[in-house]
C-alpha cells in the first residue's frame, strides 16, 4: 500500500469542484432554447378523470404547450414497468396494474401527474398549471394496507382483487410449525417498519433534448444508473431505440435508492421535447419530492421465534404485509421478498424458517428500495425479537447471541443465502469493549441519581449486498443481470482512463477506483481519470446501489487491469528481450526482476500505440475491457451498540454513544468507508427516532416538507465510534464485501433496544418520538 | 420586471427579473452562478446559504429585489487566487462532503459561524449552529471535524500574523 494505493486514506479528487461551486448537477445544465416543465398533479388520492380543460392554461403568458396523458398514450409511450417477476404461493404471477407516466382516466395517489405545462420559465409554468381545469370524480381511497386487503375496500387496480399484488412465501412452513409447537419458549412480536422518504438533498431533475436533425434524444437525469435508464426507456417506454438515445447522469446529489427508478418525469421531458421542438427541463421542488419520489420500508409483521431449553433458536416464523403504494415501482417486488426474507437467518444458526409476504396496493406513493432495501426490515425484526427474547429468558443480550452465532463457513441458511465468511463474535467483542458494556450499569445508576433513564441496546446485523449473481437473480425473477463492466484505456503517453458502469453520487469512485490503478501500476492518481455516467462514453453498466460498486464494479476494473497488465508485460518483455514471467510492475516502471533493465510505464504505452516493435501477431493499442458477474452476494456483518439517556419529563432521547464494529472484508479507502458508515447510521437513527411519512385517512400527505418530516440534523446525532474487524470476501478478487448500506441496516434496532431498556417498556414503535416515549413512561 | 444590481464576489452584476423571483434563482439563472443550490422549499435545508453584506443568509428566502445594491459572496467567491479557503481545505482533508450538494451552503455557514464565534468553537456549539443546514450523506460527523479543524487553523494563522 503506497500513499495512493489500496488501503490508503486518499483525499478525494472530486472534492475540488464540489467545494468551489463547480459541480454540474442536472438543474445546473442549460441549453439554448430550453423551456421548463411544470406538472399538474392530482390533489385527490383516488379519482376518475372526467375531463381536462387546458385551454386557459395554453393561453397563459409564456406557455409553449400543455400536454395530457391521452396525448402520451396516443403517441405510443409505454407503461412504467416493474423489473422483477414474483409468483404467489399458488404459482400465479404477481397481479400488476398499469402505471401511465401521465395519468389517463384515473389517478391513484396524491401527486399522480395529470398534465404538464411547458413554459418559458418555472414561474410562468406554475401560474399556467393553476389554470388547468381537471374535472375529477373523487373515489374512496384506502391508505392502510390491512384495510386495503379487506373485501369491500376501494379497488385500486382491476388486475389485483382486494388490492393483493402477490402472496409469496419462502422456507419450510411445516418444519417451523412443528418446532414452535415443541418449543421450550416462544417470543412473539408485532413489528412495524415505518415508511420513510429518502430525501437526497438534490431534488430529482431531468432535461430532455430532442434533436430533430438526427432524430436523436439526449436525457440529462439525476439517475444512479444511466444505462439502465436508457435500456428501460428504449425497450419498454418506447422513447427511441438505444442507439438514438443518450442518457447522461452528471453530478448527482445523493440517491439512496430513490434515483434508481426511471420515473414519469424524465420520460415526459423527452417526449415533450419532441412534441414541442424545444429542450424541456424539469426540476422537482421538495414537496414534489415528498409526494413522488419512491418511499421506503412500510412493513407490518408478526414474528414467532422458538427456543429450545438451551436457549438455541429452533425456528422463526414471519408474516409480513408490505405496502407497495399505488403503482409497482421498478424493483418494488424484490425488496420485500428476495432482499428481505432471505436475510431472516441473521447471524444465527436457525434450522427452520418460514416467511409469508403479502404485498398490497394503497392510494399512496409507490414504495421501493431505500438504503438497505429489505435488509433493514429483516434486521429490525430479528434484532428486536432476539433482544426481547433475551429479556424474557433472563439471559444477557450478548450471551443469547453468542449461543446462536453461526461459526463455520460457508454456511447455507434455510432461506437461499449461503454466507461466505465472517466472524460475528469478533465484532460483538469489539463493540462491547468500545462501548464499555461492562461499565454500563454503573452509568445507569449515576444517571438515575440525576433523574434520567439510561439504556443500552445491541444489534448484530448481517446483510446481503454486492448485488448480484445474474443467473441466480434471473432464476428468482429479475429481468436484468447484475454484473458490472469496466474498460481500462491506457493512452498513448501513459495516462489512463477507466470507463466504469458504476455511477458515483457521493461514494467517491473517482478517487477509490483510481486508487486501484495507482496501486497496480504505480502511476500517480492524477494521471488516472474515472469516467462514469454517460451512455455515449461507457458502453454499458448496471449502476450504483445495493452496495455493489466495490464488490462488483471494482472487480470488473480488476479484471480489465489484469488484461492490461498482461499485455504491458508482454510488450516490455519484448522490448527488454526478457521473459514475460520476469517482468514486474512497480512505481510506474516495468522492470526485469533482479536487474536494472526497466522501462517507464509511459514508454511501454507509447510502444503499444506506435506499434513499431511489438511482439509478432500482437495488435497495437493498450485498452482492455471486462465484465464481472459475481458468483454470490457478499455478506457484510457487524455489531452496533447504542447507549441513550432518556429525559422522563419530556420523553426526549439523547444518544450518549453509538458504537459500530463492522466487517466489510477488504477496504480500499478507510476514510470513505467511515463516511459511508456515518451516513448510514444517520439515516438509521433518523428512522428510529425522527422520520415517518404520514398520510391522513383520505390520502393527503401530511409530511410533505422539512417542516413536517423530521430529518436528522447535526444536533440530533453524536460523533460515532467506528471500527472494523474484517474477514475478506473469498469470492471476488479484492476480497471486498461493501459498506454503503450497513449503517442504515444495523442501527434502528440498536436504538429501539436501548430506549426500551431505558424506560422498561418494550412496546415502542419507530420513530421513538418524545411523545411516544413519554406516553410509555407514564402508561 | 425590475432591474437588480448586486456586487457578487467582488464584481458588479445586473439583471432584470420579476419582483417575485428569489435571490437564489436570480444568482443561479440570471447570473449563471450555479454553485448555490436549492434543496427545499421551506427555508430548512441551508443549501442556498450565501453571505449578504457580511452575514450568512438563506438566499431562497430573500427576494432578488430585496437584495438590490448589496454585496454578495457565493461559494464561487470563497477561494482566492486558486487557493482554497481554510474551511474548504478542511472539508476536503476531513472528508466532510460526499455528494457535494449541501456543501456550498455548509461551507458558507461554517465560514460565518467561525467569524461570529471568533474561532472559539466546540463540538456542541458547532452541531447547534448547523441546525439550519441539512446533510443526508455524511451524518455530520466529518463536517463537525472539518469545521473545528478550520477554526483552529484560522486561529493559528491569525495568531501568527
Amino acid at each position: 500500500m503506497g500513499i495512493e494505493g489500496i488501503g490508503a486514506r486518499v483525499a478525494r479528487k472530486e472534492d475540488k469542484r464540489f467545494l468551489t461551486g463547480k459541480g454540474r448537477y442536472t438543474d445546473d445544465m442549460t441549453v439554448p432554447g430550453m423551456k421548463y416543465a411544470v406538472f399538474v398533479r392530482s390533489p385527490h388520492a383516488h379519482a376518475r378523470i372526467r375531463n381536462i380543460d387546458v385551454s386557459a392554461a395554453k393561453a397563459a403568458p409564456g406557455v409553449i404547450d400543455v400536454l395530457t396523458g391521452k396525448q402520451m398514450l396516443d403517441d405510443g409511450i409505454g407503461n412504467l414497468i416493474c423489473g422483477w417477476m414474483i409468483h404467489s404461493r399458488d404459482g400465479s404471477p404477481m397481479k400488476m396494474g398499469a402505471w401511465r407516466p401521465i395519468a389517463h382516466e384515473r389517478v391513484r395517489y396524491v401527486g399522480d401527474a395529470v398534465a404538464v405545462v411547458i413554459a418559458d420559465s418555472v414561474l410562468e409554468g406554475r401560474d399556467a398549471a393553476e389554470l388547468v381545469v381537471v374535472d375529477y370524480e373523487v373515489l374512496d381511497a384506502v391508505i392502510d394496507p390491512l384495510a386495503a386487503l379487506q373485501p369491500g375496500a376501494p379497488q385500486i387496480h382491476p388486475e389485483s382483487e382486494n388490492n393483493l399484488i402477490f402472496d409469496w412465501e419462502i422456507g419450510d412452513s411445516a418444519k417451523v410449525d412443528e418446532a414452535i409447537a415443541n418449543a421450550a419458549h416462544v417470543t412473539e412480536m408485532k413489528i412495524r417498519n415505518n415508511r420513510l422518504a429518502p430525501n437526497p438533498m438534490e431534488p430529482r431533475a431531468a432535461l430532455g433534448i430532442y434533436d430533430a436533425a438526427e432524430d436523436h434524444y439526449t436525457c440529462y437525469t439525476t439517475s444512479q444508473n444511466p444505462h439502465l435508464a436508457r435500456l428501460v426507456m428504449s425497450a419498454f417506454y418506447n422513447i427511441a431505440p438505444e442507439n438514438k438515445l443518450r442518457v447522461i447522469a452528471p453530478d448527482v446529489g445523493g440517491g439512496f435508492g430513490s434515483k434508481i427508478y426511471i420515473y414519469p418525469e424524465e420520460l415526459v421531458c423527452l417526449w415533450a421535447s419532441k412534441r414541442t421542438g424545444v429542450p424541456v427541463k424539469w426540476t422537482s421542488d421538495r414537496t414534489e419530492a415528498f409526494l413522488t419520489d419512491a418511499h421506503g420500508r412500510d412493513h407490518v409483521s408478526t414474528v414467532k421465534m422458538a427456543f429450545d431449553a438451551n436457549n438455541r433458536i429452533t425456528a422463526l416464523k414471519v408474516d409480513t404485509i408490505a405496502n407497495l403504494g399505488a403503482y409497482m415501482s421498478l424493483f418494488s417486488s424484490a425488496v420485500p421478498t428476495y432482499l428481505y426474507a432471505t436475510l431472516l437467518s441473521g447471524q444465527y444458526a436457525i434450522p427452520a424458517i418460514h416467511c409469508n409476504v403479502r404485498t398490497v396496493y394503497t392510494n399512496t406513493a409507490p414504495v421501493d428500495a431505500y438504503r438497505g432495501a429489505g435488509r433493514p426490515e429483516a434486521t429490525y425484526l430479528l434484532e428486536r425479537t432476539v433482544e426481547t427474547a433475551a429479556r424474557e429468558l433472563g439471559v444477557s443480550p450478548a450471551e443469547l447471541r453468542r449461543i446462536n452465532f453461526i461459526r463455520e463457513f460457508p454456511y447455507q441458511t434455510p432461506v437461499i443465502m449461503n454466507y461466505d465468511a465472517g466472524d460475528y463474535e469478533a465484532s460483538l467483542n469489539a463493540a462491547m469493549q468500545a462501548a464499555d458494556w461492562n461499565g454500563f450499569e454503573a452509568r445507569r445508576a449515576e444517571a438515575k441519581a440525576r433523574g434520567k433513564l439510561r439504556g443500552i441496546g445491541m444489534s448484530c446485523y448481517i446483510e446481503a449486498c454486492g448485488i448480484a449473481p445474474s443467473a441466480a437473480v434471473g432464476s428468482l425473477g429479475a429481468g436484468v443481470g447484475l454484473w458490472e463492466s469496466a474498460e481500462v484505456r491506457v493512452n498513448a503517453v501513459g495516462t489512463i482512463e477507466v470507463m466504469t458502469g458504476s455511477h458515483s453520487h457521493g461514494q467517491g469512485h473517482e478517487t477509490t477506483f483510481a486508487q486501484l490503478v495507482a496501486d497496480r501500476f504505480g502511476v500517480p492518481m492524477d494521471s488516472v481519470n474515472i469516467v462514469h455516467g454517460d451512455t455515449d462514453k461507457v458502453q454499458m453498466g448496471m449502476g450504483t446501489y445495493g452496495s455493489r460498486s466495490g464488490a462488483v464494479g471494482m472487480s470488473a476494473i480488476v479484471k480489465a487491469l489484469d488484461k492490461v497488465e498482461a499485455k504491458a508485460k508482454k510488450i516490455a518483455a519484448h522490448l527488454l528481450e526478457a521473459d514475460e514471467a520476469d517482468i514486474q510492475i512497480a512505481n510506474g516502471e516495468l522492470v526485469v526482476a533482479g536487474t536494472d533493465k526497466k522501462l517507464p510505464w509511459a514508454q511501454v504505452a507509447l510502444a503499444a500505440y506506435t506499434a513499431h516493435n511489438l511482439p509478432s501477431g500482437m495488435e497495437p493499442g493498450l485498452k482492455e475491457g471486462a465484465f464481472y458477474d459475481p458468483s454470490n452476494f457478499t455478506f457484510p456483518a457487524g455489531c452496533y451498540i447504542c447507549e441513550v439517556e432518556v429525559d422522563p419529563e419530556t420523553g426526549k432521547t439523547e444518544i450518549i454513544q453509538f458504537v459500530a464494529a463492522d466487517d466489510f472484508g477488504n477496504i480500499i479507502n478507510p476514510m470513505i468507508v467511515e463516511g459511508q458508515v456515518h451516513g448510514g447510521l444517520a439515516q438509521g437513527i433518523g428512522q428510529a427516532l425522527l422520520e415517518s411519512v404520514h398520510y391522513d385517512g383520505s390520502g393527503q400527505l401530511l409530511t410533505a416538507s422539512f417542516m413536517d418530516y423530521a430529518m436528522p440534523r447535526a444536533d440530533d446525532l453524536p460523533s460515532f465510534k467506528v471500527s472494523h474487524q474484517n474477514t475478506p470476501c473469498p469470492n471476488n478478487p479484492l476480497g471486498i464485501k461493501g459498506c454503503g448500506e450497513a449503517g442504515a441496516i444495523g442501527s434502528p434496532p440498536a436504538l429501539i433496544n436501548a430506549i426500551t431498556d431505558a424506560i422498561g417498556n418494550n412496546n415502542l414503535e419507530m420513530p421513538a418520538t418524545p411523545e411516544k416515549v413519554w406516553a410509555l413512561i407514564n402508561a | 420586471m425590475t432591474k437588480v444590481t448586486l456586487t457578487v464576489n467582488g464584481r458588479t452584476m445586473s439583471g432584470e427579473c420579476d419582483d417575485r423571483v428569489l435571490l437564489v434563482n436570480f444568482i443561479r439563472d440570471k447570473l449563471g452562478l450555479t454553485g448555490t443550490h436549492v434543496g427545499c422549499d421551506t427555508t430548512q435545508c441551508g443549501a442556498c446559504v450565501v453571505h449578504m453584506d457580511g452575514k450568512s443568509v438563506k438566499s431562497c428566502t430573500i427576494l432578488a429585489v430585496q437584495a438590490n445594491g448589496s454585496e454578495i459572496t457565493t461559494i464561487e467567491g470563497l477561494a482566492k487566487d486558486g487557493e482554497l479557503h481554510p474551511v474548504q481545505a478542511a472539508f476536503r482533508e476531513h472528508h466532510g462532503l460526499q455528494c457535494g450538494f449541501c456543501t456550498p451552503g455548509m461551507v458558507m455557514t461554517a465560514v460565518d459561524m467561525i467569524r461570529r464565534h471568533g474561532g472559539n468553537l466546540d463540538e456542541q456549539t458547532v452541531r447547534h449552529e448547523l441546525e439550519g443546514n441539512i446533510c443526508r450523506c455524511t451524518g455530520y460527523h466529518n463536517i463537525v471535524k472539518a469545521i473545528l479543524a478550520a477554526a483552529s487553523e484560522m486561529n493559528a494563522r491569525q495568531a501568527a500574523e
